[in-house]
């Protein structure tokens, strides 16, 4: 497949690996936002292919790990409700809220419905006017599009019958967030190459500025992670501090202005709670006013607060680089793919997933 | 087979509760569907078994119940894969597949003519593979109770391998070699599960596969172990190998053939080919010096690794840009996801 | 967050209305309907970025 086989080429990888093993002459440790890059790290094993001293820490881009626990738990009351279809991305589908999952409840009756597209969705409530359609509008910035243009194209139809639970977060209060920690030890960041596709990379500008660290616009491929790992370390040596673009083939500075368009119509920028970080400011979208009858909460009433979940689990640290899964005291033990107790562990973008699938030799040995 | 006591059309489209009585209805569901698709001298025999005629050697024994859903998908449907893969089953015991008994539970107000199109295939499968169905049973359940239909078949065969194929006869040394591409099945499946539309069908790999096995005993070589890739795809099956056996198996990623069509899908679905199923592909673990010829017998077979002492149990893969993980086996179903 | 693979637009449909605008795409043979509204200016052989049911931006050459 064209622009993806020769970004995962052997010969390319090796000679990007040389390239930083050139330039690194100290340790740095670089942070990849995104969950779609850790899951090409470990399973590719490219940190086998870098020097020892660039330590990589992976951070909380996996919008499935941080959706709020209370957000599940709405989604799998309201899809237990008889009239209600419930359709969601398969990833949301076996992470369990404080207790039970989509995928639990399907098995308890629920009309819970994979869709790989939102507007799958919409399709759903055009054929289905006698059910109410609900889709769990979960993601980061890549997705908010294809949400934004679901709603658009519900108000379109006419839909009264179709709402979204809305669970969108935003990377930049994220990584404002980790860098504002005490104990950060992240130096650069690998910036989501498909967030940047949509946003752009002018909001990384000032965060690179106010907290002197390199941002690396970065796709997904190995070849691509190496050579966004290669001009961070270049930065980082030489005393940079710049956004620059690693994924040149797909992004541009201003992103896709009609994308962005569409989501400043649709939503607006609003206070979010992430699973196991906490409440961040600012971090999260949610429908504008005049959109409001779109919303799920608002049809089918909010969430409860959830109850902590009273365990080892640190989806916190590990998903702000604080640790690296094999560190927790319950990786692979007592908390693994069968027997999860959060989050990271469940999903196929999840750290400690990866982590777990990818590197169980390495760890035990 | 012409009935001589015609029922009204109407009430004979649809499966009844009736038509698992063991009454009238069943014995017309048989004459009708069943025995013209399975017809063969040790089934006329009308009895509640079959006679089979003395075995010269070890016979090989299995079952297998079927119960995808949808029940038609591209390249094939339930019946294919309930002739197919218990005929697998007993090849990779290194068995002539010969003679299958298949068992329905059918569920209330299945359609007839959907339960013909899945006979129909199941006939035309046996033929293909050199077996005759020489039994069967069929019970009907409520509504709701069955997907459809369910298949049992259970095969029996005759050992034509002239030593013991099982994962304890691998040796420290042997190639694992894979008979053609993998992930059509389950993507075939999926795709219209999901109702993800693809043009540009991918369809199922089901085949049988006795065949490909026999004509490697017939070139001589040493078939040490046979395993068909089924649910859980490649992965699983040499997890499951490599611990029964207590060895290591090492392959590498680029010497595994997926198709660019199916390599397509996955992409867009967020799939792994080495984690989807197969109904038509197997591995076979051959001693070193028998994989040229074991190459030039199977059209699209490849070598894809080599069995090492250790780590024990586990399956190592070497990713496509040289470094090494664990290939581990699959937890829970693969869905697709968009992260 | 973040699954968009790339793939050659080979059909696009003209709508009025441009958030309508859908096209087909091919991904190593198989083919799927795409929404085009965010990518307006691609055209029929361009190699678009697909998430979700949608193309996100026109990908380019940049290997040598």
């Amino acid at each position: 497949m064209k622009f993806v086989d020769e970004y995962r080429d052997a010969d390319g990888a090796r000679r990007i690996a040389r390239e930083i093993d050139a330039v690194t002459t100290q340790p740095w440790t670089i942070m990849e936002v995104c969950g779609g890059q850790t899951h090409t790290i470990v399973k590719s094993g490219l940190e086998e292919l870098l020097p020892r001293n660039i330590t990589l820490v992976h951070g909380p881009g996996c919008p499935v790990c941080v959706t709020p626990a209370a957000l599940i738990d709405r989604a799998v009351e309201i899809s237990l409700d008889p009239g209600v279809i419930f359709a969601s991305f398969g990833d949301m589908l076996r992470v369990p809220g404080s207790s039970h999952s989509l995928l639990q409840a399907r098995a308890r009756g629920a009309d819970v419905r994979i869709v790989y597209s939102p507007l799958d969705a919409v399709a759903l409530a055009r054929e289905h006017p006698e059910r109410q359609v609900v889709f769990f509008a979960v993601g980061f910035e890549t997705t908010a599009p294809a949400n934004a243009m679901a709603v658009w194209q519900a108000r379109r139809h006419g839909l009264t019958n179709f709402t979204i639970l809305v669970a969108h977060v935003l990377v930049p209060p994220a990584m404002r967030a980790i860098l504002e920690s005490e104990d950060c030890r992240v130096q650069a960041f690998l910036a989501a190459g498909h967030v940047c596709a949509v946003m752009g990379w002018v909001e990384y500008e000032p965060i690179a500025a106010r907290y002197r660290v390199p941002v690396v616009v970065t796709g997904f491929e190995p070849m691509d992670i190496l050579e966004g790992i290669r001009m961070a370390v270049a930065q980082l040596e030489s005393g940079r501090a710049e956004v620059e673009n690693q994924y040149r083939r797909a992004v541009q500075r201003r992103g896709n202005r009609h994308a962005r368009e569409l989501i400043a119509e649709i939503f607006e920028v609003g206070p979010r709670e992430w699973r196991g970080v906490g409440a961040i400011p600012e971090s999260g979208l949610r429908l504008r006013e005049p959109y409001l009858e779109f919303d799920a909460e608002k049809r089918f009433g909010a969430p409860p607060s959830a109850v902590p979940a009273e365990n080892e689990c640190i989806a916190g640290l590990v998903l702000r680089g604080l640790r690296r899964p094999p560190e927790c005291l319950a990786f692979g033990n007592r908390c693994t793919p069968d027997a999860p107790l959060g989050a990271p562990m469940v999903s196929s973008e999840g750290a400690c997933a990866a982590y777990y699938l990818y590197r169980r030799m390495r760890v035990r040995s | 087979m012409k009935l001589h006591c015609p029922f009204p059309a109407a009430s004979e489209e649809h499966i009844l509760l009736a038509h698992g009585g063991g009454g009238r209805l069943t014995q017309q569901l048989i004459d009708r569907v069943f025995r013209p698709a399975f017809a063969n001298p040790l089934q006329q025999a009308e009895h509640d078994g079959a006679i089979l005629p003395p075995a010269s050697a070890h016979l090989a024994f299995t079952t297998d119940s079927y119960v995808v859903h949808p029940l038609v998908f591209p390249g094939g449907n339930i019946g294919d894969l309930a002739i197919n893969g218990t005929v697998n089953d007993l090849a990779m015991c290194g068995a002539r597949p010969l003679y299958l008994s298949a068992g329905f539970i059918l569920e209330e107000g299945l359609l007839v003519k959907t339960l013909q199109v899945v006979v129909s295939a199941m006939s035309a499968a046996a033929r293909r593979a050199g077996v005759a169905v020489v039994t069967g049973d069929t019970k009907v359940v409520e509504r709701g109770k069955a997907d459809g239909i369910f298949i049992n078949t259970a095969g029996v065969g005759i050992v034509e391998a002239p030593s013991p194929v099982s994962p304890a006869a691998i040796a420290s040394g042997d190639a694992v070699i894979l008979s053609g591409d993998i992930g059509a099945h389950g993507v075939a499946i999926l795709s219209v599960r999901e109702g993800l539309e693809f043009e540009g069908e991918i369809a199922s790999d089901t085949a049988p596969l006795w065949q490909e096995v026999r004509s490697l005993l017939d070139a001589g070589i040493e078939l040490h172990c046979l395993r068909d890739l089924t649910r859980g795809g490649l992965a699983t099956s040499l997890n499951e190998i490599a611990v029964a056996r207590g060895a290591a198996i090492r392959i590498r990623e680029v010497a595994i053939p997926v198709r660019e069509s199916v390599q397509g899908a996955c992409e867009i679905l967020g799939l792994d080919p080495l984690y989807v199923a197969n109904e038509g592909r197997f591995v076979a673990f051959v001693p070193e010096r028998d994989v040229t010829r074991a190459l030039a017998v199977l059209p699209r077979g490849v070598r894809i690794g080599t069995v090492h002492p250790d780590p024990a149990g586990l399956v190592l893969l070497e990713s496509r840009i040289g470094a090494t993980r664990m290939l581990d086996t699959l937890t829970g179903e693969q869905l697709p996801r968009i992260c | 967050m973040c699954l968009a693979v790339p793939g050659k637009l080979v059909e696009v449909s003209e709508a009025e209305d441009a958030a309508m605008r859908r096209g087909k795409v091919d991904f190593g043979g198989i083919r799927r309907e795409v929404c085009m509204a965010f990518v307006p200016e691609a055209v029929v052989g361009d190699y678009v970025l697909v998430h979700a049911g949608f193309a996100l931006s026109i990908v380019v050459d940049e290997l040598p």
